[in-house]
């Protein structure tokens, strides 16, 4: 062997290679910890899926797709997966279709804009506990004040959230107060983006009102309406199809009912996982979540998605 | 001078082994957040450690609301309680996901907890043995308001369900399709599901269940007979309803009852604290109604009990067998019952006059020779099945033979689900 030699040479970076490097260095601790708390979990949840589960990770056993087979037999977990639909169905053009009406007029105004959007964000940024207790006083078909309301007017009492037809709607209308706030925030701050050359433009060549609005402004929100469409359906915030918080509380003792009528899938998965200790069921249950929100997300993202050129 | 060194480090070494076998042995006790029972642990903890200098217990307490969980999630994780207070219902879930562990036979052995403590704690047993021990009882009772009784000119608590029905109508106030006061506070999700179940099916003449649990027995003219007379208080006699007066608060019933909204509540022995601060009248209690003056009485029993978990082995498991006798013998049960109003859960103590003679305790303790501690394979699924039983009738105007045929059919697949699995 030859003797060893210390190299002289060092390996040569540019300053912009070098910039990158630094530029990996720092985003890799973020990386490290969307991997060990963000996929990680989510791999196991898959593992657990297939498993029955007891506390000894020795004594779990492989079960193979027997969750998923008994998902389809399971009338609550089919319940819980239409009720999920219909809130979506319900509660996503709603809130973001108001949620854009509202920002529209609000951009319309000058005096105590400030105070109307803080108005209207207010309830997104209370606890979803105290929406919940504040709406079951109000919506209490024999005291509540929403019945006296409609007394008033002539018409009958309202069963509201003790009806099984009613219950659902209620709890979506709940959702929706409290979550159009988020949007009409996020729909304002896109109109305020857009150039105000380009209505100059648009006026100076005879466009007015429906059409300004039809041929500019609502192009131009597109980015804006594909996140808010986005985030009100899968969001683990605001997200309807992970409906779970304000379902739970508006209903403490028998949660998801009456009759079911207002029970959704992640709180059923909660009463699986937490209720029955079945976690490899629960797990079998958030797969499927996961892939029915990754599918409507893609959908959503090709279906919404334009690019307009101005 | 190297053998007096030599010399010096054995007897050192040997000191720290002795140290470290005489070393305290700290063990860990969960339970949820509830302020009387958190006090009551404290204290007999602070006994235990006394008696026993060698053992330390850590308490750790948590909000109600998230104490399963956190349950699930630590052990699993190998870390949490050696000990764990759990809701009877749930032993089954529980025990067949590992949670816990069956009591070593020499320390409690079966003959003699099925000698000392109430027959109903036999809901603590599987598969031939016991997994956990309860500290006190709870059964239910009718509680009423006394200024509002004495307002319409009643003198006594109903004795049969009929006089409960009439009394009820005197104090409701229905007006317009609302509800501004009921006479009777309907809660299926409270505690009225146990009424329909345990109650009402037997006072009837049904029995819910087979003897060796792995049946549903109530789907018969007896059982139909109890859920439509349920039902019938509000669809027939409109003496109160579900979700009166706020929907999807918890304890609403008890908080309508508290605030003199309701007349007459059927609560367990739990409630006494809550009602004692928050009531705005005065109120007593009585056991509950039958259906004819020399009827059947029968009410129903449940138990937080005690279990050990798996963490618990060796030095460990010797502390929590020690702190599991002592907060299960009769002298923590008698402060128990003085500090926390529940029940003792050994015979010996029931019958002690003091108790039997309390006006409020009275009526509990006199119902625990004809309570049912219901055997539940999943407490949840089961109690959402006798709500829905009750609900569609009320609320979808389903015949109740229907809706409890409809019960019958879904528990009975629970039950299937959970035998067939073991």
């Amino acid at each position: 062997m030859g003797t060893l030699r210390p190299r002289g040479r060092r390996i040569q970076l540019t300053l912009r290679q070098r910039r990158t490097l630094w530029a990996y260095a720092f985003l890799a601790i973020p990386l490290f910890f969307f991997l060990a708390i963000r996929i990680w979990p989510m791999l196991q949840a898959f593992q657990l899926s297939v498993t029955r589960w007891h506390v000894d990770p020795a004594q779990r056993v492989f079960v193979g797709l027997h969750h998923f087979r008994q998902m389809w037999g399971d009338a609550r977990f089919l319940q819980a997966l239409r009720n999920t639909a219909l809130y979506a169905a319900i509660g996503v053009p709603a809130q973001v279709f108001l949620g854009l009406g509202i920002a529209l007029l609000l951009n319309n105004i000058r005096r105590a804009r400030g105070l109307f959007r803080a108005i209207y964000f207010a309830p997104y940024v209370t606890p979803a506990v105290a929406v919940a207790w504040a709406w079951s006083y109000m919506l209490s078909p024999h005291l509540g004040v929403i019945n006296s309301i409609l007394w008033l007017v002539g018409i009958p009492p309202q069963p509201f959230l003790t009806s099984p037809a009613q219950a659902l709607p209620t709890v979506a209308a709940v959702v929706v107060w409290q979550f159009v706030g988020f949007h009409v925030v996020i729909f304002l701050v896109a109109l305020n983006s857009i150039p105000r050359e380009i209505y100059e433009a648009a006026r100076v060549d005879g466009a007015s009102g429906w059409s300004l609005f039809r041929r500019i402004t609502f192009p131009l929100l597109n980015p804006s309406l594909v996140l808010a469409v986005v985030m009100a359906t899968a969001s683990p915030s605001i997200g309807i199809l992970q409906l779970f918080t304000q379902v739970m509380n508006l209903r403490m003792y028998d949660p998801g009912g009456p009759l079911g009528s207002t029970s959704t899938v992640v709180l059923y998965m909660y009463q699986v996982a937490f209720r029955r200790f079945d976690f490899g069921y629960a797990a079998a249950i958030i797969v499927v979540l996961f892939a029915i929100i990754l599918a409507v997300s893609l959908i959503q993202l090709r279906v919404l998605r334009r690019r307009f050129e101005y | 001078m190297k053998v007096k060194t030599l010399l010096a480090v054995l007897v050192l070494t040997l000191g720290a082994v002795v140290a470290i076998g005489a070393e305290v042995v700290t063990i860990t006790y969960w339970q949820y957040e509830f302020a009387s029972k958190v006090q009551m642990i404290d204290r007999l903890i602070a006994e235990f450690e006394a008696e026993n200098p060698g053992i330390k217990v850590r308490h750790e307490t948590f909000p109600y609301a998230v104490f399963a969980e956190k349950v699930a999630t630590s052990l699993p994780a190998g870390v949490g309680p050696h000990i764990v207070n759990l809701y009877y219902g749930w032993l089954p879930a529980w025990q067949r996901a590992g949670y816990l562990q069956a009591l070593p036979e020499d320390a409690f052995p079966t003959e003699a907890i099925e000698a000392e403590f109430a027959p109903l704690v036999q809901a603590a047993k599987m598969e031939g043995r016991y997994w956990g021990l309860p500290t006190a009882v709870r059964t239910l009772a009718l509680f009423y308001n006394v200024d509002l009784f004495e307002a319409y000119g009643i003198t006594a608590p109903p004795e049969t369900w009929d006089e409960l029905i009439r009394i009820a109508q005197a104090l409701t106030d229905y007006r317009a399709g609302r509800f501004v006061r009921a006479g009777f506070g309907m809660a299926p999700d409270g505690q009225d599901h146990h009424l329909v179940r345990e109650i009402l099916i037997r006072q009837f003449g049904g029995v819910p269940y087979a003897a060796d649990n792995r049946a549903v027995t109530y789907n018969t003219p007896e059982g139909v007979a109890a859920l439509k007379f349920y039902t019938d208080l509000h669809l027939v006699h409109r003496i109160g309803e579900p979700d009166f007066p706020f929907p999807g608060v918890a304890g609403y019933y008890r908080d309508g009852f508290m605030a003199g909204m309701i007349g007459m509540i059927v609560d367990g022995s739990f409630a006494i604290g809550a009602i004692t601060r928050g009531a705005q009248a005065r109120w007593a209690v009585a056991e509950l109604p039958r259906l004819t003056p020399d009827g059947e009485r029968h009410n129903f029993a449940s138990f937080w009990m005690h279990g050990i978990t798996p963490l618990a082995r060796g030095a460990e498991l010797d502390a929590a067998v020690k702190f599991l006798q002592f907060i299960t013998s009769e002298r923590a049960m008698e402060q128990w019952v003085a500090w926390v109003g529940e029940l003792p859960a050994r015979l010996s103590l029931m019958d002690n006059p003091e108790l039997v003679a309390d006006p409020i305790l009275g009526p509990f303790v006199a119902a625990l020779p004809y309570s049912h501690a219901t055997f539940f394979v999943d407490e949840a699924a089961q109690r959402t099945v006798m709500i829905d039983a009750v609900l569609r009738v009320i609320r979808g105007g389903m015949d109740p033979a229907e809706s409890l045929r409809r019960a019958a059919l879904e528990e009975q697949a629970i039950l299937d689900r959970f035998w067939g699995s073991r």
